[in-house]
């Protein structure tokens, strides 16, 4: 086989001269990937099972077993209760996120003036979105829905609710703006695979008689269905990741304190982590798309 | 066969909606509603915005007046120039800018490398890379920063810009997963034939990426290079532990606003009037946002347009 002309090309085989090439083009990537992601992953997983006291001559190692892991969940009085409250509102927001910029990528996929316009505003948020802005924004009551927020008549109705469903309602009403902005980029993405979906297909359906809403459920909503898990874990990532998330913001301060120390951070990461990915495979499940049902 | 099916299934309804009007033409009806709908979502989006701009032009007495809501009765710049002082704004303007735009060409020139590679050579464990590509999308900052800081501290980077660049340099800048998939479609969007064409005139590979592929991808590079630069201006966690006690960005001075506010106009020594307010916070807001503002709307038709172009979506 080595002799046959075509499979090779400079002295090499076809396939290895693939794969030398291949991984000479991602090489600087693979070396990032462990010095600057692999390696301090498990640097602070170790750090995790450790008390870490930082010396002017570096840091000092004393290990605890799990007693920072067991100390997040059991012993401190904010970790889990913000832990909770950050699943939760990031549950509610996922399908606020994903409804919204459905909405505005189908109506901004209409023929109309000032289309453009449109798209700009809808956009914006992505441009400014930054941790101290929203912080300023939100101590400002910026970012409320206009109006409703401060009535009493809102006041007295969550203090109706009980505890569990007080605060995502409170989050809801005190943040609902804020929610939205996090769809920018959800909305064009949308849009793109608006813009994918064969026009002949619509034509042919209102041929046959098919109202633009028979439309949208029978063409729209399936050919959207693996945007949509993309939005969702884009969403579920955007938000996890914002340096104004509570659990972040309790992490850090933990990071540097004199009782956490970056050992009881590290397990606090993890544990993070651990409720992101099982967030995910929950948005995943709900939305990967199924097998289509036989009509 | 799938569009026979939902062919039939479109059969059984046959009654047209005509509030939504035909396919061809909206109707007036539907126009006027979609315009409103707009226009109110529009403002309800941008309320805060709105807030923000028409407060900060507010002088402490249009504050203190519960009439004056949306009009100022005068415009009042001396929170803008409060704020000016307050931020530092020239110096922290300039840092701000190389913090953002310096990694995100990096970054953009990184990612074109690494798309490129994995879209045009089959090598062995592609998918794992790609998973791993995925796995530096979804991992917190949280849970790999504080190594790398202890490893800056030793080497004495904390507080340079070099802490940034230098995972930008192997692809791990923030969200360079992104870009990476970007460039990915990109590339395998492109036709083969011309680097095929230029392989049997005996180019070399990095020649063919440097003089044929690239020069296709400008697109790509616009669109890396300003939604990382944005993102990186923005990013506010990373930025903190890696750069505080060193360079100062923008957003970085408006965490500590009230602090640095306290020490140039100190509450107990001025008058009333020069006290700090939400006018003059939320003037220190704008002027954070504003360059961002001014680079969206000179570069507008790149943000909204060149997504759909690069094909971001592709799966």
């Amino acid at each position: 086989m080595t002799e046959n002309k075509p499979f090779r090309f400079r002295g090499l085989k076809l396939r290895t001269r693939e794969n030398l090439y291949g991984y000479a083009f991602i090489s600087l990537w693979i070396i990032g990937f462990a010095v600057f992601t692999l390696v301090p992953l498990a640097q602070t997983f170790f750090f995790s099972f450790n008390r870490v006291t930082v010396k002017s001559t570096g840091i000092e190692l004393q290990p605890v077993m799990w007693a920072n892991y067991s100390r997040a969940l059991v012993t401190d009085p904010n970790f889990v209760e913000l832990l909770i409250e950050y699943a939760i509102e990031t549950l509610v927001s996922v399908p606020i996120v994903i409804i919204f910029s459905m909405v505005i990528a189908i109506l901004l996929n209409l023929k109309f003036a000032f289309k453009g316009f449109f798209r700009t505003v809808f956009f914006l948020p992505v441009v400014i979105t930054s941790g101290p802005v929203i912080q300023e924004l939100t101590a400002q009551g910026a970012t409320s829905a206009p109006g409703i927020a401060s009535t009493a008549a809102l006041t007295e109705f969550l203090s109706q609710l009980p505890g569990y469903l007080r605060n995502p309602v409170e989050y809801l009403m005190t943040s609902f703006i804020l929610i939205l902005w996090f769809s920018g980029v959800q909305i064009l993405i949308y849009l793109s695979s608006l813009q994918k979906i064969d026009k002949s297909i619509y034509e042919a359906a209102s041929i046959d008689g098919a109202s633009a809403w028979e439309s949208f459920w029978k063409i729209t909503l399936p050919s959207l269905s693996t945007t949509t898990l993309i939005n969702a874990i884009y969403t579920i990532i955007t938000l996890s990741h914002f340096s104004e998330n509570k659990v972040i913001k309790y992490i850090f301060s933990q990071t540097y304190a004199v009782q956490g120390g970056i050992g009881y951070s590290s397990a606090m990461s993890f544990l993070f982590l651990f409720v992101l990915l099982l967030l995910l495979a929950i948005v995943f499940l709900v939305l990967s798309p199924r097998r289509p049902r036989r009509a | 066969m799938e569009r026979n099916l939902t062919l039939k299934n479109i059969d059984l309804f046959k009654i047209r909606s005509f509030l939504l009007g035909s396919r061809t033409s909206y109707g007036l009806i539907f126009n006027v509603a979609l315009y409103l709908l707009l226009i109110a979502i529009g403002f309800v989006y941008i309320y805060p915005l709105l807030f923000m701009f028409v407060t900060s032009l507010k002088s402490p007495s249009d504050l203190l007046n519960p009439m004056v809501q949306w009009v100022p009765s005068t415009i009042h710049m001396g929170n803008y120039e409060k704020a000016f002082r307050v931020l530092n704004y020239p110096t922290t303007l300039v840092s701000s800018i190389l913090v953002s735009v310096i990694p995100s060409l990096i970054t953009a020139a990184v990612c074109s490398l690494v798309g490129y590679g994995l879209a045009r050579y089959k090598f062995f464990g592609k998918n794992l890379i790609f998973a791993l590509i995925m796995a530096t999308f979804i991992i917190p900052p949280q849970n790999t920063v504080i190594p790398q800081m202890l490893t800056y501290k030793d080497l004495g980077l904390l507080g340079n810009i070099f802490a940034l660049i230098l995972p930008a340099m192997f692809g791990q800048g923030y969200r360079s997963a992104i870009f990476i998939l970007i460039f990915y479609q990109t590339f395998q969007s492109l036709p083969k034939v011309l680097e095929e064409a230029a392989r049997l005139d005996g180019a070399s590979d990095l020649k063919i990426f440097l003089q044929i592929a690239l020069p296709s991808a400008v697109p790509a590079f616009i669109i890396s290079i300003i939604f990382s630069t944005v993102w990186y201006w923005n990013e506010t966690y990373i930025t903190v532990i890696f750069l505080e006690g060193g360079i100062q960005t923008l957003p970085m001075q408006l965490t500590k606003f009230t602090q640095a506010y306290e020490n140039l106009y100190p509450p107990g020594m001025v008058n009333i009037f020069d006290r700090l307010n939400e006018a003059v916070k939320l003037a220190g807001t704008f002027l954070n946002v504003l360059p961002l503002l001014v680079m969206y709307f000179i570069m507008q038709r790149w943000f909204v347009e060149s997504v759909e172009r690069t094909g971001v979506t592709g799966e």
